[in-house]
């Protein structure tokens, strides 16, 4: 048994310890939200949070993340309420949509970090992260606006 | 979608729809034990009344669109509604979406088949499902009316009633009576000035399940006691399997079963992890097929020399076979790559037999293909499966094919429980059906007064369609979509002749984003670039003193130069454009590069766009974004290279896709148009590749006959 934390929760898992991350979440636990696009660390659609830090759970072996805090698309917050959701719906970026959890969650560890980034910020932060449909254009406003909602909202809070 | 889907709705409204063949009579029909989510509100039993194949209207008011493309990113789950609420009057974001069956009443007229492709759902759906929503809005009325004893013509809808004077009653109360009715005789679709929402920005209905990881694409079907297999598909394409030994596997953790099936060898096991690692521990002996010693040099010396042969006519203006024999002749030969779709979501298929028959989740663009591929596997008429499509994590005509469904039928049949076959990144990289390469060459003349007196295409490719849909090109008919983009040559030119030359290169080539647009608007529109030069003439003048008579064409360069300040680019910076006409869009777009030593880097580029009448705008826009984005990872990076018949490209190390640090800025103008609309979803690829080399010839002299353009001698 290897014990997780996921979104919160406490989970004990009964699987081979070599075994990413990915898998565990997605046919172990049912979190289908974190998605497969590569196996290799290539395409980011795999992305988590472990402590916080932007993770691919496809090269992740389970046992590695044992007492860590993990956190997938479907724990970044309850109603999608993040300002990165808020602002991906503001400005309709998903198309096909199959990269976006793993956008979103790169986007959302980028601004944990750096609260107003940089165009270069964001190139950095999100450029290991696919979109086939393209919605890099839209991604970048997205983080902006996010970035903006973040302040109204700890400015009126 | 998450446990066993409601299948009810969608068998018994297939029934209804079978037995009214094609007309709008209203069936009713009790669901037997499910509700519809949005009746948690009433009392009582709900029904749900069958408005027409498209339409369900709840006795509790809630309104149910059934989606009969495939949702791809393209957005048809938003547009398709959008089209029939507007005519109901109620808004689109009221209304809940599914995915329709297949069913004959779906068949796209525009393709002969219920096919999400060639960027048709919004022209085939433009009359047809405003239609069907304008006779539902008129048998609703009528039963309103009659039961008030009012006159029909003075009541009206609005967010989900009939109204008269004071009075109203909701959709839902009067379902039941509209079904009744006789089918009515005059129905009247809204005019332009009336649309609430056709035509201005509305947001996608996707949209809030696509950022909170609850959007169900095939790959995250989970069906109770579901099974997970890997498939070792012949790294030969062509290739088979000779023998296996699966001891090893057999005997791993989680493994299930090994079985050979139509597709490969596949490993069935509790968890896909355990099913992928037992793959690789299957000894396969593989016997070698035809294409045992295919190389990308072969399959470009066979282009080479069957182009020397005729093709087909595909048109003739004037005489410019002789005329070509006369004055300086200008003649250039372009190539161009395989590609594969690459869609972020792999293959995949989830397969179930039940009492009724056998049940396929799956990503598909091609319902009754995919019906057809698992009746076939299952040994089951078409009619005992039923297809579920779930949303597509990318499609770009790579789910028109159906190869990744029979063996996820095969592994259930065999272990009698749910099975859940995906393929590897690298499976899909290296078993695509790939863009097909083409080697096309261009001449022409000038006259005494240097204006073009004869052009010549020569299109030399393989027919993804004789594969696809051979009774389409049956005696001899070209491939239409092998053709796109240079039949409709534009130019103002006395002599026209264009042909093209089937050739097969031996292994399967499919339908991707924007098809032959691609290849034929890269050929024509590099090789008008060269003329202009040929000369002495500016790009943008040139074409445009060809266009005189085009007033669509004319608008789309004119805005795109003027946006992009054609004539005026920024220090050390290059323009290039073109033009381009397809699924009744056009086009045109302009490129700003700039090139130190061999360093390119793609400033901007401006698209200009007239769609006809939009749906949706911003889905217009972000289809044009989107499609920048994948025609620029095309033509600088992107190539299928091939020896002994296996393909090289695996991943995305070696196949590389644009990123955010690579994206130029991308502006999109569209101009209001009134014009029936024409499709969005492809055509703005197939511009990418021409604008950014004709740039980089203006910034360098340096022309780019073969893509990509990385391999000819340039670094992004």
């Amino acid at each position: 048994m290897i014990k997780l934390t996921i979104n919160g929760q406490a989970q004990d898992v009964d699987v081979a310890g070599d075994t990413p991350l990915l898998w565990v979440l997605r046919d172990t636990l049912g979190l289908t939200g974190t998605k497969y696009g590569c196996g290799k660390a290539l395409c980011g659609a795999c992305t988590v949070h472990i402590d916080g830090a932007p993770t691919r759970a496809c090269v992740t072996p389970v046992e590695t993340v044992a007492g860590k805090s993990i956190t997938t698309i479907e724990g970044l917050s309850s109603n999608r309420g993040h300002p990165v959701q808020q602002a991906w719906i503001e400005l309709d970026v998903p198309q096909c949509g199959y990269c976006q959890s793993g956008q979103i969650m790169s986007a959302a560890a980028l601004l944990a970090q750096n609260p107003q980034p940089s165009d270069a910020d964001i190139d950095s932060a999100m450029s290991g992260n696919i979109c086939r449909c393209g919605t890099y254009p839209r991604i970048r406003k997205a983080i902006h606006r996010a970035a903006e909602l973040s302040t109204t909202s700890k400015g009126s809070g | 979608m998450n446990k066993h889907p409601d299948d009810w709705s969608r068998r018994d409204f297939l029934k209804t729809a079978a037995t009214t063949a094609g007309g709008l009579v209203i069936a009713v029909y009790l669901p037997a034990c499910s509700k519809p989510e949005n009746a948690a509100k009433s009392t009582g039993p709900v029904k749900q009344v069958a408005a027409n194949a498209w339409l369900r209207i709840g006795t509790d008011g809630s309104i149910t669109v059934l989606c009969d493309r495939s949702e791809m990113g393209q957005g048809v789950y938003t547009a398709l509604p959008t089209l029939l609420a507007e005519e109901l009057g109620v808004a689109p974001s009221s209304v809940k979406v599914e995915f329709a069956p297949p069913g004959k009443e779906y068949v796209n007229a525009l393709l002969g088949g219920q096919v999400t492709g060639g960027s048709t759902s919004v022209r085939d759906a433009w009359d047809k499902l405003r239609m069907a929503g304008a006779e539902a809005r008129t048998r609703l009325i009528a039963a309103a009316a009659k039961d008030w004893g009012a006159p029909p013509q003075s009541c009206s809808v609005a967010d989900g009633y009939v109204v008269f004077t004071s009075r109203r009653k909701s959709f839902g109360e009067l379902a039941e009576a509209a079904a009744a009715l006789p089918k009515p005789e005059n129905v009247q679709l809204k005019a332009r000035n009336e649309f609430q929402y056709i035509g201005k920005p509305q947001k996608r209905l996707d949209t809030p399940a696509k950022v909170d990881g609850s959007a169900q694409f095939g790959i995250d079907v989970r069906l109770p006691g579901m099974l997970y297999a890997a498939l070792a598909q012949p790294p030969e394409l062509g290739a088979s399997v000779k023998s296996f030994k699966a001891d090893k596997a057999q005997g791993m953790p989680g493994v299930r079963q090994v079985l050979q099936t139509s597709s490969g060898v596949a490993v069935i096991a509790d968890s896909w992890w355990q099913a992928r690692q037992a793959r690789d521990a299957v000894e396969i002996e593989w016997a070698p097929g035809a294409n045992a010693k295919m190389t990308n040099a072969s399959i470009s010396a066979g282009l080479k020399s069957a182009a020397s042969g005729k093709g087909k006519q595909v048109r003739k203006d004037g005489d410019a076979q002789s005329a070509l024999q006369s004055g300086r002749r200008f003649e250039q030969t372009y190539e161009l790559p395989m590609l594969a779709h690459a869609t972020l979501e792999p293959q995949n298929c989830t397969a179930e037999f039940r009492e009724d028959g056998c049940h396929v989740y799956v990503p598909t663009q091609v319902q009754q293909f995919a019906q057809n591929a698992a009746a076939q596997a299952a040994g089951m008429p078409p009619e005992k499966v039923f297809v579920h499509t779930t949303f597509l994590g990318g499609g770009f005509g790579r789910r028109l094919e159906s190869d990744f469904i029979p063996a996820a039928v095969e592994c259930a049949k065999a272990v009698s429980k749910p099975v859940k076959v995906l393929w590897t990144r690298e499976d899909d990289m290296t078993h695509d059906k790939y863009r097909p390469p083409a080697r096309n060459t261009l001449s022409a003349t000038f006259d005494d007064s240097k204006k073009l007196n004869a052009v010549k295409i020569h299109l030399v490719a393989p027919s993804i369609t004789s594969r696809w849909a051979p009774a389409a090109v049956a005696n001899g008919a070209v491939d239409p979509f092998a053709v796109e983009a240079a039949h409709n040559f534009p130019y103002d030119v006395p002599n026209v002749y264009i042909d093209y030359l089937q050739h097969e290169i031996g292994i399967d080539v499919g339908y991707w984003r924007s098809v032959s647009h691609a290849l034929n608007c890269f050929t024509v529109e590099s090789f008008m670039d060269e003329l202009a030069y040929e000369a002495q003439q500016d790009p943008y003048e040139f074409r445009r003193a060809m266009l005189d008579k085009q007033a669509r064409w004319q608008m789309v360069v004119d805005t795109a130069a003027r946006k992009a300040g054609w004539g005026h680019a920024p220090s050390g910076h290059s323009l290039g454009i073109a033009a381009m006409s397809g699924y009744d869009t056009y086009l045109a777009q302009v490129a700003e590069v700039s090139v130190q030593g061999n360093q390119l880097k793609v400033h901007r580029i401006v698209c200009a766009i007239d769609c006809g009448q939009r749906v949706n705008p911003n889905i217009v826009e972000q289809q044009a974004e989107g499609s920048i984005v994948f025609g620029l990872s095309a033509a600088l990076f992107s190539e299928i290279n091939i020896a002994g018949g296996r393909v090289k490209e695996q991943n995305f190390d070696d196949y590389p896709l644009l990123r955010m640090n690579q994206t130029p800025q991308i502006e999109v103008y569209v101009v209001d148009s009134t014009e029936k609309p024409g499709g969005m979803g492809e055509p703005a690829v197939a511009l990418v590749a021409p604008a950014v080399c004709n740039a980089i010839y203006a910034a360098t002299r340096k022309r780019i006959r073969a893509l990509p353009i990385v391999k000819q001698g340039f670094v992004v």
